[in-house]
């Protein structure tokens, strides 16, 4: 259908779903529960692009102007 | 953390309604009949306005409806019946769309089923994702308004006109409150939906008040005068013309009075019940209080700056507070405030009485209210507050007990906040220390005059005296002056020489001065340095010298190293550092300018590299110490020569206007075969311009190249015994523009950034031909502020000057408005130890903060230099 992916663009990070394994050492790591994270709705392009399902987390690897590189992570909702 | 519920609370919804008269009539404690206040004795009258069914205000009466006294009886609503509906004003932008939008004859709305259907299915869609339906309803009524006859019944809609305050006319003739509430009432419940209402809360009838609420009297509560006489409250003025005029209107109609004075004193009421809501109702005239004063009804006591909202509720009055002009004195620490003494005889601070502070609490209680430092109040053990006067001071301190509370009177070395308007960032309030001083304006040291970003051409700052132990510790560690040289905003010095310190240190450091001894002590005598280092060499005459940058070295701290470039360096392509022909490489070895001019690179506020090294290897306190000395060390080295600025530095010599003139001929005469060859079609447009854009380009560049030139020479000609040179070369005040504009040649003044065009068709001053493409046609300034400006060339400059009024004024109201929101937005937010952004409910916002988990404060200058500097201080060598 589309001819090309989202993630292409140089302006989009890298979006993966987690693992349940990893998504409990950083919920571990931030001692939090998984609705405390950021949100991102399930409509969002790029949920759809890579798959993601309500409930699901999303990490999100960003360039940073300050840090090289950080990691963020978000909570699939509705 | 841990134990934090996710997400512990939230408001789903929120409901308004209007108030039904069924339920005017349920919450009502009373009707309201009478206009009477109180009776003879002084008692309420019941079913009067301050009947004691609305709750009670006097001490020692009683509420009616709950029992409650004074103080705990919250009061009680009552209400008035209407002898004839009245319109509310605040809903006559609705009722006049619902009238429009809805069938004379049969109060349908005007819109087809299947449309009716469309426009609900949006509103729930919308309603769903929680956007505001306000466009979508506006176009239900634009729709709807839009028939021309009833689908319904097949009536043909007459135009309805609104006229103010409260008539509505329909083809001319009025229609009466009446009328208006019995075709809304006819509105069936399934198009009032359709209008964005809900009916269960929400009919359109109910706009129409048929019963008035009257609020309790604790809203509006009656104060007794001095003379015994009682004063009402302004709402209770209006409900009191509100109740007459009903009765009126009851008993000529129930006479049976002509239909012009029924209409009159409808009328009437409608103006009443009007006022009663709003008083600043464009249309008709506001209801005035007998001594001429318009009455502040309901909407005067919620809108706007003094409304319930600005200023009860987000905005506070405070005590313990002064507020009076400033100036400076250099001679103040940056960490203290000169407080004049009438301040201090007034601001007081708590002091419990202790074993320890007895007799010292007991000296200021006998110096009373007027001898400073005195005390103005005690406070015993059982909570009386006693003043302490002249007449009992000596009794008082006699009587002195542990545990009571002296409020003595401000005096050096207390800690208090001090604030300039607007508050913009953490650095507008801080804290200073105290210095009772004569005269009556606050005092501040002027290099702390950046963070406040005050001047003293009449300024006011305001001064808060803190109460308890706790805030006052809190004050010292987090909001001292010292703590804050740093600021967050781009990790380095905020507080610094200013103007004269950058002038004054240039001066002192840049030539090769010969300063004799008596000369040095001088000059340092204000200094914490009590000393003098072996002097630099003897004159002729066998008298010991020392240079500027051996006195300046006497307050540097004993152990700094440092080393940059300095403001007055040329960025040379081959940096020659420690061989800079120009002096501008400063290097500090063991607390010693060995080289190097010092100016606003090394000591100024926002550059100051000096400041910032001492502040983050040594500490804020040596920072503060540094900053004290440095700003009076400058103070009395420029003060050696002195500095100062005439008509006569602009002059430049005849050679350089010669060479001036030609420039400026040489740019017309390019300008003017740019115009030929633009008018010949031979130009070639740049890419992407049209052959317009592109001349205009061309003209402004060529201009803009010449004007430089001109400064070019102008600075050629003028050199640093020139005060406005050094100034501008040391970055103490103003640049070489203003240099150029005032010697040489002001150069072009433009609109939106383009040369000024508007004016007449085809030009822009009658002076010129239509058509005119020439440089001086367009807001080109040949001449400088010396020479002074031509007729055509002042207007011109009037034009461009007067954008830049504007500008600041749009700007400041914007960048206020947007500093608000986003403050609001982000308020709540809180860094934590685990260095992640959370908000209230324990949500992150940042996984760590900047992402990189930084201090701003302690980074330099946000830049990643700290570590080539350790290694550098370690290797003790330049490291790549």
């Amino acid at each position: 259908m589309t001819k090309f992916s989202l993630l292409d663009h140089e302006l989009v990070p890298k979006h993966e779903i987690m693992l349940e394994g990893e998504l409990k050492s950083v919920l571990g790591k931030f001692s939090i529960e998984k609705e405390q994270l950021p949100k991102i709705k399930v409509q969002d392009p790029v949920c759809k692009e890579i798959g993601a399902a309500i409930g699901d987390v999303v990490k999100i690897t960003r360039k940073s102007q300050t840090a090289g590189e950080a990691d963020y992570y978000r909570l699939v909702i509705e | 953390m841990a134990n934090v519920p996710p997400i512990p609370k939230r408001i789903s919804s929120i409901k308004f309604g209007l108030l039904s008269p069924k339920e005017i009539r349920k919450m009502s404690a009373t009707p309201i009949i009478t206009a009477d206040t109180y009776d003879d004795d002084g008692f309420p009258i019941d079913m009067g306005l301050m009947d004691t069914k609305l709750g009670v205000i006097d001490p020692g009466l009683r509420c009616k409806t709950c029992s409650g006294r004074a103080g705990e009886c919250p009061g009680h609503f009552g209400h008035i019946e209407l002898v004839a509906p009245v319109v509310h004003v605040g809903f006559n932008k609705v009722i006049r769309k619902l009238l429009r939008a809805t069938c004379r004859k049969c109060s349908r709305l005007l819109l087809e089923p299947a449309q009716k259907q469309r426009f609900l299915d949006q509103l729930t869609g919308i309603e769903e994702i929680r956007h505001m339906p306000d466009d979508l309803i506006n176009e239900v009524y634009k729709e709807a308004s839009k028939v021309k006859a009833c689908p319904y019944c097949n009536e043909e809609q007459l135009e309805i006109k609104f006229e103010k305050p409260s008539e509505y006319l329909e083809n001319g003739e009025k229609l009466t409150p009446t009328e208006i509430r019995d075709r809304f009432e006819n509105i069936p419940d399934e198009d009032i939906s359709v209008t964005g209402m809900d009916p269960k809360n929400a009919r359109p009838e109910w706009m129409i008040l048929t019963v008035l609420p009257v609020p309790p009297v604790t809203v509006r509560p009656s104060i007794t005068l001095e003379s015994g006489q009682r004063s009402e409250d302004d709402l209770t003025h209006k409900l009191v013309d509100i109740i007459r005029i009903n009765q009126r209107f009851q008993e000529n109609r129930e006479a049976g009075a002509p239909q012009l004075i029924i209409e009159d004193l409808w009328e009437l009421l409608q103006y009443h019940v009007t006022t009663f809501f709003d008083n600043s109702v464009s249309g008709i005239p506001p209801a005035r209080h007998r001594s001429g004063r318009p009455l502040k009804t309901l909407s005067q006591r919620l809108k706007g700056k003094e409304g319930r909202f600005r200023g009860s509720l987000s905005g506070k009055r405070v005590n313990f507070s002064a507020r009076t002009v400033i100036s400076p004195d250099p001679n103040l620490s940056i960490n203290e405030v000169g407080v004049p003494m009438p301040i201090a005889k007034i601001l007081t601070m708590p002091s419990i009485v202790t074993p320890r502070n007895i007799e010292q609490l007991k000296i200021y209680v006998r110096n009373g209210e007027d001898v400073h430092p005195g005390a103005n109040y005690v406070l015993r053990s059982d909570g009386r507050r006693i003043k302490i006067t002249n007449v009992n001071k000596d009794d008082i301190a006699e009587k002195l007990e542990f545990g009571w509370t002296v409020e003595r009177q401000l005096k050096d070395g207390d800690t208090v906040l001090f604030n300039r308007q607007p508050s913009l960032h953490k650095m507008s309030i801080m804290a200073h220390s105290v210095k009772v001083l004569p005269n009556k304006t606050f005092r501040l040291n002027p290099a702390v005059c950046p963070p406040y970003n005050a001047d003293f051409d009449g300024d006011e700052m305001n001064m808060h005296a803190l109460q308890t132990e706790e805030s006052r510790a809190e004050a010292k560690i987090l909001m001292q002056v010292q703590e804050n040289i740093l600021s967050p905003r781009f990790g380095g010095p905020i507080i610094g020489g200013i103007h004269d310190h950058i002038s004054g240190l240039f001066l002192l450091t840049r030539f090769e001065n010969h300063i004799t001894k008596h000369e040095a002590y001088d000059i340092l005598r204000k200094s914490s340095a009590r000393s003098l280092p072996k002097p630099a060499g003897y004159d002729p005459d066998g008298k010991p010298y020392w240079t500027g940058k051996q006195i300046f070295s006497q307050i540097l701290p004993e152990n700094l190293n440092t080393q940059f470039s300095a403001q007055v360096c040329s960025h040379c392509d081959n940096c020659r550092r420690e061989g800079c022909p120009n002096d501008a490489y400063v290097m500090i070895r063991n607390g010693e300018l060995l080289m190097g001019t010092i100016d606003e690179a090394a000591i100024g506020a926002f550059k100051g590299k000096i400041q910032d090294r001492i502040i983050k290897e040594i500490g804020p306190e040596a920072g503060a110490r540094f900053i004290d000395d440095m700003t009076r060390l400058a103070i009395r080295s420029i003060m050696r020569t002195g500095l100062s600025f005439g008509i006569a530095d602009e002059d430049i010599p005849k050679e350089a206007r010669v060479q001036i003139n030609e420039v400026l001929g040489k740019a017309e005469d390019a300008v003017q075969n740019l115009i030929k060859s633009y008018q010949n079609k031979e130009l070639e447009p740049l890419p992407g311009r049209t052959l317009d854009e592109t001349i205009e380009m061309s003209i402004m560049q060529k201009l803009g190249k010449a004007r430089d030139e001109t400064g070019g020479i102008a600075d050629s000609h003028m050199g640093l015994e020139n005060s406005a040179v050094i100034m501008a070369r040391s970055g103490a005040r103003g640049s070489i523009l203003n240099l150029t504009q005032m010697a040489a040649c002001v150069g072009q003044q433009a609109v939106r950034g383009e040369r000024i065009r508007r004016g007449y068709a085809g030009r822009t001053l009658p002076h010129f031909e239509e058509g005119d493409l020439g440089s001086d046609a367009h807001g080109f300034v040949k001449a400088s502020y010396k020479s002074g400006l031509n007729p055509t060339e002042y207007f011109f400059h009037a034009i461009g000057g007067r954008e830049g009024l504007v500008d600041t004024a749009v700007r400041t109201s914007q960048s206020g408005y947007l500093q608000r929101r986003l403050v609001n937005a982000l308020q709540d937010l809180e860094v934590q130890y685990d260095l992640t952004v959370r908000d209230t409910r324990g949500v992150l916002v940042q996984f760590k903060y900047g992402e990189d988990g930084i201090n701003p404060t302690k980074s330099d200058f946000s830049k990643l230099d700290t570590i080539h500097r350790i290694v550098r201080s370690v290797v003790s060598k330049e490291v790549a």
